[in-house]
């Protein structure tokens, strides 16, 4: 994607991003673009910024540097109005409503585009209900059905298997109009099949959808097969990017992920430090 | 065994009432309480009204605390907000009826906006204490404007006029009072199929991401303490035509923690255990007192003894809830409900 000679404008650009809580510089100077159509990976060690940098982006953390949506700066704008532009995101932790069933969770993605006031809310007969009727349809028949949930709909999310719950997750970002899709670890803790069922389902809402994914994922596997453009993150600091081919042979990325150094080395000056009679080398 | 629910719309399905059995029922209920009034006495029109009025502020307090999450302890002083300023517009402008309770609830929604603007920053029992200080500042208010509230005194509210008729006893009054609630509880169910009510369900259950996904978080809280709010100035106008006359006494901050104990005995978060919760704590204590009247005849003495056990039982009921169905009476209807689902099948 994106090889030709002019350019297209990326759907976001991050420039000289910065993030510090207190003295921890969470953030320093990342910078990177995806493009449309694409799969962007962000990996790294844990700790390495990740989700700060998705926090960022999402305008929870008050960072300094630039974020642009189709070239056009979101700096000033707050969480609620960026995810009107279209930041669909999905969270580490799963965050859905406990309290709401699973289409109530994926029709509340849409909340910022509605445009139902307390008064018609109230009442209900008119506008309020051709907007919800509307609404209903188009999650039924674009992402229930895509997503294959729709033996679900009515079950209140907290009784779901984590698996589901992760893509009602999805459902919701779908909801949001997506203009860019950002999942923060989509298949933490999925099993293989389950993980598989994942990488399809972002594999295809980028093709049917034709909406960009951002994502932060722990599994190299996947992470490998399906990305366009793999961003690496170390300590706030932005070490490698390239294709998944690039940043495997890089060898800063071995090294953020495995240490350097001589580990009979390391081993003695351990040994020296903790006055420890003697270390016995282990093949 | 519930059967024959197959939809086939969208509308059909997104329906307050889904099914024919529900709409009959509703149709029912809606006929019994419009017979009611020919059928009771004062006294249970008395108490009807009553628990009409708690009914009205029970759920829009629910509106706040049960769906939105935002504990109040200011509930009863936004009743007198709507108070007064029904009563002031009775006694002084004379305006219609309809036009004071609108604006009582507006004048009411208006001041519980400005006491919801610290559930910005503070949640739970924290926001609880906040909005003590709106019970305090009322009151304040209420006893020491004098030349509006006329004081410790009080302001007598002439009846309610509806087209030329005096509404003066219980029995006209339910006509006000009672499509009022009706309207008002539609209303809030209403609310909880749209957007509006889902951001205050987001709100309650994930706040932090409820805003990364586009929900304005200071907009919402001060929306659902505006509603509330209105809900109760309304109920408060409505008790002022009730008891035709308004002290700063009327609504003390132990009326609150009444109106919490309601939502939290009935259950939160359900428009049902709003309507459930009110009920019970407003007609328990009459119930035990009729059955202490049952008793007289058997036992002379029964009054003497048996009214200071009556209080007690009582407060051992609330505590019986809270221990055995957290989730309140309305819980025990669903799960009766879903009894009569299954039926005959085992649950």
């Amino acid at each position: 994607m994106g090889a030709d000679a002019a350019p297209a404008t990326p759907v976001l650009e991050v420039e000289n991003l910065s993030l510090s809580f207190g003295g921890i510089r969470a953030l320093n100077g990342v910078s990177f673009a995806v493009q449309p159509g694409s799969i962007t990976s962000v990996i790294g060690p844990n700790g390495a910024g990740k989700t700060s940098l998705f926090n960022s982006i999402s305008g929870f953390y008050k960072s300094t540097g630039t974020v642009r949506v189709d070239g056009k700066p979101i700096d000033h704008l707050h969480p609620p109005e960026r995810a009107k532009l279209g930041l669909a995101r999905s969270f580490q932790n799963i965050a859905l409503f406990r309290g709401m069933t699973v289409l109530d969770n994926i029709k509340l993605g849409r909340h910022a585009h509605m445009k139902t006031g307390l008064l018609d809310a109230l009442f209900y007969f008119g506008r309020a209900r051709r907007e919800e009727v509307e609404l209903r349809r188009e999650v039924e028949e674009r992402i229930i059905d895509f997503l294959e949930i729709d033996h679900i709909r009515k079950a209140p999310v907290a009784s779901l298997p984590y698996g589901l719950q992760k893509r009602v997750e999805l459902a919701r970002a779908l909801a949001m109009r997506p203009r860019l899709l950002m999942l923060d670890e989509p298949v933490a803790g999925m099993n293989r099949e389950e993980t598989e069922d994942m990488a399809r389902f972002i594999l295809d809402v980028r093709e049917e959808w034709g909406v960009p994914v951002l994502m932060v994922e722990h599994d190299m596997g996947m992470v490998m097969d399906i990305s366009d453009h793999v961003v690496v993150l170390n300590f706030g600091q932005m070490i490698a990017q390239g294709t998944p081919r690039e940043v495997q042979a890089n060898p800063e990325v071995a090294a953020a992920y495995l240490g350097t150094g001589d580990v009979a080395d390391l081993r003695r000056r351990v040994a020296a430090e903790t006055r420890l009679p003697e270390t016995r080398e282990v093949a | 065994m519930r059967i024959a629910t197959a939809k086939e719309t969208y509308a059909a399905d997104e329906a307050l009432f889904d099914t024919a059995v529900q709409r009959v029922w509703f149709a029912i209920l809606l006929a019994a309480l419009a017979l009611f009034p020919f059928l009771a006495d004062q006294y249970w029109l008395f108490l009807a009204g009553l628990a009409a009025i708690n009914v009205i502020s029970v759920t829009g307090l629910n509106i706040l605390t049960g769906y939105t999450g935002l504990v109040s302890l200011g509930q009863a002083a936004f009743m007198g907000v709507g108070a007064y300023t029904v009563a002031v517009m009775e006694a002084r402008l004379g305006t219609p009826v309809l036009l004071n309770l609108l604006g009582g609830g507006l004048v009411a929604a208006g001041v519980g906006m400005v006491f919801g603007l610290p559930s910005l920053r503070v949640k739970g029992l924290y926001l609880a204490i906040a909005t003590i200080a709106a019970s305090f500042i009322l009151h304040f208010v209420f006893a020491n404007w004098t030349s509006v509230t006329r004081g410790v005194s009080g302001i007598n509210v002439p009846p309610a006029a509806f087209f030329g008729m005096a509404l003066d006893t219980p029995f006209k009054l339910y006509w006000l009072i009672m499509p009022i609630t009706v309207l008002l509880l539609l209303g809030a169910a209403n609310l909880f199929r749209t957007r509006v009510g889902r951001a205050f369900i987001a709100v309650r259950d994930r706040d932090i991401s409820a805003e990364v996904l586009g929900i304005p978080l200071l907009r919402t809280k001060l929306t659902s303490f505006a509603l509330a709010s209105f809900y109760a100035g309304v109920a408060g106008g409505l008790w002022a035509y009730f008891f035709r006359v308004v002290t700063p006494e009327s609504f003390p901050l132990l009326l609150s923690i009444f109106l919490l104990a309601a939502i939290i005995v009935g259950g939160m978060g359900t428009i049902l255990g709003g309507i459930l919760g009110a009920v019970f704590m407003t007609l328990v204590p009459e119930f035990l007192k009729l059955l202490v009247g049952f008793v007289t005849p058997v036992w002379p003495d029964a009054a003497v003894h048996l009214s200071p056990v009556r209080t007690v039982v009582f407060g051992a009921m609330i505590v019986g809830f809270l221990i055995f169905e957290p989730q309140g009476l309305a819980e025990m209807w669903r799960r009766t409900r879903r009894f009569f689902h299954l039926w005959p099948f085992k649950t």
